[in-house]
């Protein structure tokens, strides 16, 4: 009998973990999220870097424990950790969280304050590179990468940028993407360079989106 | 397809499908009697299994009833026990509290009785002694006056000495008679001393004798759950409802005040266990807040149940109180401690709330402004934090009532639910019998055609037979059989169950092999009226129809 007993209270336990394993593994908590931002400090379109602050401010507001979060400039060659302007993995305490996002604001600020100068090249590949590698190591579950530029890249001599990228998994969305003189002359190169980099991309794996209204910034992360 | 089949026949559809309609009734003709049989033995059968089921559920729900009735007669007595119990202990309160000092009254009383009855003794009046010399002084009155003036002179002496000694003794007697009230005025106040005492042991006597009342309406009580009354069920049961409602009401309350709490110290537990780990899709944080929230209500009811005014864990009310008073203060300074945990979670809330909207403000690029009277919300936050746990630990009075009512009301509804399946199996029943019936009418009104052609030619056929074989047989038709589905033909064919005048042969008892009696028929003619089964009568019949083909052949 008390064999009968234990074997009872055994499968009893047994049928109360699975059913735990089971809920457990049912539902999973939020997933945790990881954004890097390329800012086109490029020519003219260093004008436009205050945007950019205000996006990332909006980044800042939305992200929470557990996040990363990464911005990083385009300049003649972006393919370095040197062109990452901020970076920072929330802590799981908010209070902590909290401290490390207003760290990461003023070091924003600080850059974008001593930003006189726009750099002569365009290097977005390297930066979307460099974008990937970040978030691949940071092995958040949602990945993100935000290009503020016009998307018109301008190598260097002797950069070699025209192979396949690999951003599997990476949500690649451009932002403000602002219409040269050219564009308006022809719309069509406008388009064609969208194209482009959806193709690029797409071909690496990655999803292609274009935002250029930044009033709706709330749709940015509602669709993440 | 379907228009392929609807010209099959003919190249005109409605031609077609008169020929399809013609060999589907008389296909139908054909498969007649097993259809029938077919309708008849399932809707038999839906009746019978259905019937079954019903009587199923209906000694189900009885067992039901009988448990429940045991389950709230248990609990009244329970209760009715309790109750008895707490005034018995009213009672040994009474008794400790004020009879405890009645023998110190008893002394006191009897105190002043003992001095009552020396005053009293005291105060008894004693009546001056005659004088001894009485007798001389008569003696000397009885002397005549006027005979000698030395005499009278004595005489009158005499007489001023006995008046001086009666004014002397008069006074005497005043002075004790004075004495003597004095000492009864003083026995006034002792008086009124024992009349006060003897109220106050008529007072305490009286609240004893309201008590015994009370038992004794509870002991009546107690009697009539024991014999089971159904009035006192009633009352139980009506009593078990409101419980249910008025527990489950509270019960309502206490789950959002537990809402409230949650919300007060979810946000600020994430500063302690992390804010991104989850556990089953629920973040750790909010889990442990939870898990400070039960922890809470298990230790009001430890408490509660310490102090026995729940009943919900046997173990704890059976503790000897020693070790009850120990668990109630060991539950009371947990309490005290998660309550003060609460309140400063709270605080942090407040901080963290605080921070968060600064953050807020800075990064949304305004400056950041200091609230005046900031510090009455976190004040209240932790006031709040401190006092729902100690609301949350009084649930247990509430949730016990609410468990007890429970398996009343379950087991009413589960009762009410039995009962309905089973009037719903009835019917059901019933349902698919007549349902079979109708169908089996609708069977035969769609071959209504060839079997009109049959009933014809079998009336035919019999008044044939009828003028020239078999004068003496008379048919009379008799209506409806048993099962309520014959039909025309099938009576002209013998099914009918019918009074039947036929040739009655005379009964000669023959014994079988088993030794049982059996009746053969004899030659003389006889009217008898025959009540058989339609399955037998039908064979019978038959049998006669073949007998009347015989003979015609």
């Amino acid at each position: 009998m008390p064999l009968l007993k234990a074997m009872h209270k055994i499968r009893l336990v047994t049928f109360i973990a699975v059913t735990l394993w089971v809920t457990g593994c049912g539902e999973q908590g939020p997933q945790s999220r990881s954004v890097y931002m390329l800012m086109d400090t490029s020519g003219t379109y260093t004008q436009e870097i205050y945007k950019a602050q205000h996006i990332l401010n909006y980044l800042l507001a939305t992200l929470s424990s557990g996040d990363s979060i990464a911005v990083a400039r385009i300049d003649s060659g972006s393919f370095s950790e040197k062109d990452i302007i901020a970076k920072a993995t929330f802590d799981e305490r908010p209070s902590m969280a909290n401290q490390q996002k207003r760290a990461f604001k003023q070091e924003l600020d600080a850059f974008v304050d001593q930003l006189k100068k726009g750099s002569r090249h365009t290097d977005i590949t390297g930066g979307l590179l460099q974008a990937a590698e970040f978030l691949n190591e940071t092995g958040a579950d949602k990945k993100m990468v935000l290009i503020f530029s016009d998307l018109e890249e301008d190598l260097d001599s002797g950069h070699v940028r025209n192979f396949p990228m690999t951003l599997s998994g990476i949500e690649v969305v451009a932002l403000n993407v602002t219409k040269l003189r050219s564009d308006n002359i022809d719309p069509r190169e406008y388009l064609k360079r969208l194209e482009n980099w959806q193709t690029r991309v797409s071909n690496g794996g990655g999803y292609w989106r274009v935002m250029n209204d930044l009033d709706r910034l709330e749709r940015l992360i509602a669709d993440y | 397809m379907s228009s392929e089949l609807l010209t099959l026949w003919s190249n005109q559809p409605a031609l077609s499908l008169a020929i399809w309609a013609a060999m589907i009734i008389f296909m139908m003709y054909l498969g007649r009697k097993p259809s029938h049989q077919l309708l008849r033995s399932s809707g038999r059968g839906i009746y019978r299994l259905m019937r079954l089921s019903a009587r199923t559920l209906a000694l189900w729900q009885e067992a039901l009833a009988e448990r429940n009735r045991s389950i709230i007669l248990a609990s009244g007595k329970d209760a009715t026990e309790r109750a008895i119990e707490r005034e018995f202990e009213r009672i040994k309160d009474i008794v400790a509290r004020d009879l405890a000092h009645y023998p110190s009254l008893h002394r006191q009383i009897s105190d002043v009785v003992g001095k009552i009855e020396t005053d009293y003794h005291a105060s008894a009046e004693t009546p001056p002694a005659p004088p001894s010399w009485l007798d001389a002084v008569e003696a000397v009155g009885a002397i005549p006056k006027s005979a000698d003036p030395a005499v009278a002179k004595i005489m009158d002496n005499i007489h001023d000495t006995i008046v001086a000694a009666h004014d002397e003794t008069l006074s005497a007697y005043r002075k004790s008679s004075q004495e003597r009230h004095r000492i009864l005025g003083k026995l006034q106040p002792l008086w009124r001393n024992m009349v006060s005492q003897l109220g106050e042991v008529n007072t305490k006597f009286e609240g004893i004798g309201d008590r015994a009342r009370i038992i004794d309406e509870k002991m009546q009580e107690y009697q009539k759950i024991r014999e089971g009354e159904e009035s006192v069920l009633q009352a139980l049961t009506l009593s078990s409802l409101t419980q249910f409602f008025i527990g489950g009401v509270v019960l309502v309350i206490a789950v959002m005040g537990g809402l409230i709490n949650f919300q007060l110290i979810a946000m600020p537990m994430s500063e302690m266990v992390g804010g991104n780990s989850y556990i089953g899709g629920m973040r750790t944080s909010d889990i442990a807040a939870l898990v400070i929230i039960l922890v809470e209500i298990a230790m009001g009811l430890f408490l509660l149940e310490s102090l026995r005014i729940t009943h919900l864990f046997p173990i704890i009310g059976s503790m000897d109180d020693k070790m009850r008073r120990k668990m109630m203060l060991i539950t009371l300074t947990i309490l005290t401690i998660l309550a003060t945990v609460e309140a400063s979670l709270a605080y942090m809330r407040d901080l963290l709330a605080l921070d968060r909207e600064a953050l807020t403000q800075s990064l949304a690029g305004n400056t950041v402004v200091e609230a005046n009277f900031r510090w009455i919300p976190s004040v209240g936050q932790m006031v709040m934090g401190f006092i729902l746990p100690f609301a949350l630990a009084f649930v247990a009075i509430p949730l016990e009532s609410f468990v007890h009512a429970a398996r009343t009301v379950l087991g009413l509804v589960a009762q009410g639910v039995l009962q309905l399946l089973s009037v719903c199996s009835r019917l059901l029943g019933t349902l698919g019998m007549y349902s079979c019936r109708v169908l089996t009418h609708l069977y035969d009104l769609v071959i209504m055609v060839p079997l009109s052609i049959e009933t014809w030619v079998a009336q035919g056929r019999i008044k044939f037979n009828s003028r020239e074989a078999l004068p003496s047989y008379r048919y009379a038709y008799s209506g409806n059989d048993n099962q309520g589905n014959h039909s025309v033909s099938d009576d002209l064919r013998g099914g009918l169950s019918a009074d039947v005048v036929e040739p009655e042969l005379p009964m000669e008892e023959t014994s079988t092999d088993s030794g049982r009696k059996t009746t053969a028929r004899k030659s003389t003619t006889k009217t008898t009226t025959r009540k058989t089964t339609p399955r037998k009568s039908r064979t019978k019949k038959e049998d006669n129809d073949d007998a009347i083909i015989e003979s015609n052949a």
